[in-house]
């Protein structure tokens, strides 16, 4: 790695902690200029008793004091504060809670999209305009024109209500089969059509043609030369990829009932939960600003050809 | 050194003139009229089926949408057991597709035309096709205004950080890129359900109050965090039209600025910034219905696409078709415009066709 390659990944990583900056400022302050506060929803709270509350939460002092708390105690202990709705819990364990089951569901779901994805790609690419590359073509491109939401509920209303193959609810292992191929079926429509594209344009480069003319066997072409190549794009997609998953989990865990952080985050809304909105909300930007940083690094690391500017 | 002696002799060929025959006039004559970068992009679009197919059915939905709801007998927020004066009639809830009420029933056996439910009631009786219909309405027009929004402050945005240059540009560019890396999803549903409290009593007794405070937080989060992509194509697009040698060379001819910028850079970059609008109408649609489905879209009892889908999960179990026509619809209307969409850049796009 020389100099230019540090001062790239540098520059990007000081990028994300100002973008992580920015997403806990802009969430802090547009959480705080709602009007009502957080006690209103509850009923018969007397004037002395809301004071009180304020009080406990640290709400009663002025707003660059509470903004300044709140930074330094995410920063310093990961101490989101205690949920306002949730008794006794925090926020962070309730975002710990769902996260153990979201970040599994979104690993198997990317693993399952990234796999067949490129598998399905190279195929359609490799019988280029046969029946089986229209075939894919096709698919596909009903898939990515499907929001997640839509997805889940059809699969929801086919496979749970009227075959009755799994269980409606995501709390068991096997409920948890629907929600896995919903969040998949997108991204892995979506690396499909790009590992077929990126395939058909290495396919069509001059070493693959050298490499042919050495007699070199039509599998080590494929898998040494054309597939190492075709790759590159899909790292890039990486990033983006487990931000829709994330944002996808968020409808698709409250069609299926999935204990996950997606669950939360909505209940947290319509609950006006506020440090749990907050919580959840900074935990996810964390997630999607990390994962598009390593997979921007990851680009130009593999990939010696792209210049850094 | 040898001078030599001035030639003074020209050497004319003769032949080169004599009057042209009527066989080499012909070869000037215009065998068809000159064509135009519109009528040859419009040429190539009719060609390409795919794209004829998806603006056929985009037409027929948009038609359907302005139509029906004028001619139908029934309303979208119209109870159709509730009737002021006598007790609700629960018989007009969650009718199957081409059943009738009670009272409709009579009205049919007395041989009286009763206008059909073709997709049956929902569970407050309304007529669910006229709401489909409506919701559809709903779902486009936001699609449409959004990008409109979008494309409107990227314009502003872009342009003038393209033009100005220098400080403006590079504050400007920061701006976008901060926002970009914002994760957008999150915003929107964040930045959706504070505007719903907020705007709620902020828009009481304007017009606006018509619309619904979802439907306006819709449109400001839509104006504050889609326009950066637009922004960053128009300053990128202005930049590189700035240094192309046919604007130098219309500049060396002595041509004004209003005339380089109608005749050289408008259409070289408008058919790049139309048909990225256009190809951002499927995301509004797809955001809007994302957000309504979430419970953070339009304002009940005014329906959208994705509201009418969330509705539908609750009796999904007998009444699967709710979900499946709502669901095919979006799904048919964010296809077709985005194989519209790419039909148009193929068609209109030069530097594709290269």
């Amino acid at each position: 790695m020389n100099q230019k390659t540090l001062s790239y990944i540098l520059k990007r990583i000081l990028m994300a902690i100002f973008t992580i900056w920015v997403v806990i400022t802009i969430t802090f302050f547009v959480m705080h200029a709602v009007p009502g506060g957080p006690f209103l929803g509850e009923k018969a709270i007397s004037e002395s008793a809301t004071k009180a509350l304020e009080a406990k939460y640290g709400m009663d002092k002025p707003l660059m004091t509470q903004y300044w708390t709140y930074l330094t105690s995410i920063v310093t202990k990961l101490d989101f504060g205690p949920s306002l709705k949730q008794r006794g819990q925090t926020v962070i364990a309730i975002i710990s809670d769902g996260m153990k089951t979201s970040v599994k569901l979104g690993l198997i779901a990317a693993a399952l999209a990234l796999i067949l994805g490129t598998v399905l790609g190279s195929f359609a690419a490799l019988r280029r305009n046969k029946a089986v590359d229209k075939v894919i073509m096709v698919i596909t491109t009903a898939f990515v024109s499907m929001p997640s939401f839509i997805m889940g509920s059809l699969l929801l209303a086919l496979f749970a209500v009227k075959l009755r193959w799994f269980p409606a609810n995501g709390s068991t292992a096997a409920g948890l089969v629907l929600p896995i191929i919903t969040l998949s079926l997108y991204p892995m429509a979506y690396i499909t059509r790009l590992t077929r594209s990126s395939m058909l344009d290495v396919l069509g480069q001059d070493y693959i043609r050298t490499a042919k003319a050495k007699g070199v066997s039509g599998r080590d072409i494929i898998f040494k030369h054309a597939l190492k190549n075709s790759l590159i794009p899909v790292i890039t997609y990486c990033g983006p990829m487990i931000a829709g998953i994330v944002t996808g989990s968020l409808v698709v865990e409250q069609i299926y009932a999935v204990p996950g952080i997606g669950r939360a985050f909505v209940n947290s809304i319509t609950g006006r939960d506020y440090p749990l909105i907050m919580g959840t909300t900074i935990v996810l930007a964390v997630l999607i600003v990390v994962m598009n940083l390593i997979s921007d690094i990851l680009y130009k690391v593999v990939d010696p050809r792209i210049s850094f500017d | 050194m040898k001078i030599e002696p001035m030639k003074l002799s020209m050497h004319v060929n003769l032949d080169e003139f004599i009057p042209a025959t009527n066989e080499d006039k012909e070869y000037l004559v215009r065998m068809r009229p000159s064509t135009t970068f519109f009528k040859d992009g419009m040429k190539r679009l009719k060609k390409n089926k795919i794209a004829m197919t998806a603006i056929i059915i985009l037409i027929v939905i948009v038609l359907a949408c302005i139509i029906v709801p004028a001619v139908w007998p029934y309303k979208y927020d119209q109870m159709l057991g509730v009737n002021p004066g006598s007790a609700v009639d629960p018989s007009f809830a969650n009718l199957h597709p081409f059943q009738l009420g009670t009272t409709e029933k009579k009205l049919a056996a007395a041989g009286q035309f009763v206008f059909p439910h073709i997709f049956g009631t929902d569970d407050s009786g309304r007529d669910y096709f006229i709401r489909v219909v409506y919701g559809t309405r709903i779902s486009l027009l936001v699609g449409f205004f959004a990008s409109l929004i979008v494309l409107v402050i990227g314009l502003l945005v872009g342009s003038i950080a393209g033009y100005c240059g220098g400080k403006v540009d590079m504050v400007l560019m920061r701006i976008v890129d901060i926002i970009y890396s914002l994760p957008d999803t999150l915003m929107i549903i964040l930045l959706a359900s504070v505007l719903k409290l907020t705007l709620g009593t902020a828009i009481e007794g304007t017009v606006f109050e018509k619309l619904g405070s979802n439907m306006i937080s819709l449109f400001i989060v839509f104006g504050a965090l889609y326009w950066v992509s637009m922004a960053r194509l128009i300053r990128g697009q202005i930049l590189s039209l700035k240094e192309q040698e046919y604007v130098l060379a219309a500049q060396t001819s002595g041509a004004k600025g209003g005339w380089i910028i109608k005749k050289h850079m408008i259409p070289n970059c408008i058919s790049v910034i139309i048909i990225s609008t256009a190809l951002q109408i499927p995301s509004a649609i797809f955001t809007e219905s994302y957000l309504s489905f979430l419970g953070l879209g339009v304002n009940a009892p005014m329906p959208s696409l994705g509201s009418l889908a969330s509705d539908a999960l609750n009796g999904l179990s007998s009444y699967t078709y709710r979900l499946v026509v709502p669901a095919v619809i979006i799904s048919l209307i964010v296809l077709s415009l985005n194989l519209f969409g790419d039909g148009l850049r193929d068609a209109f796009d030069p530097k594709l066709n290269a």
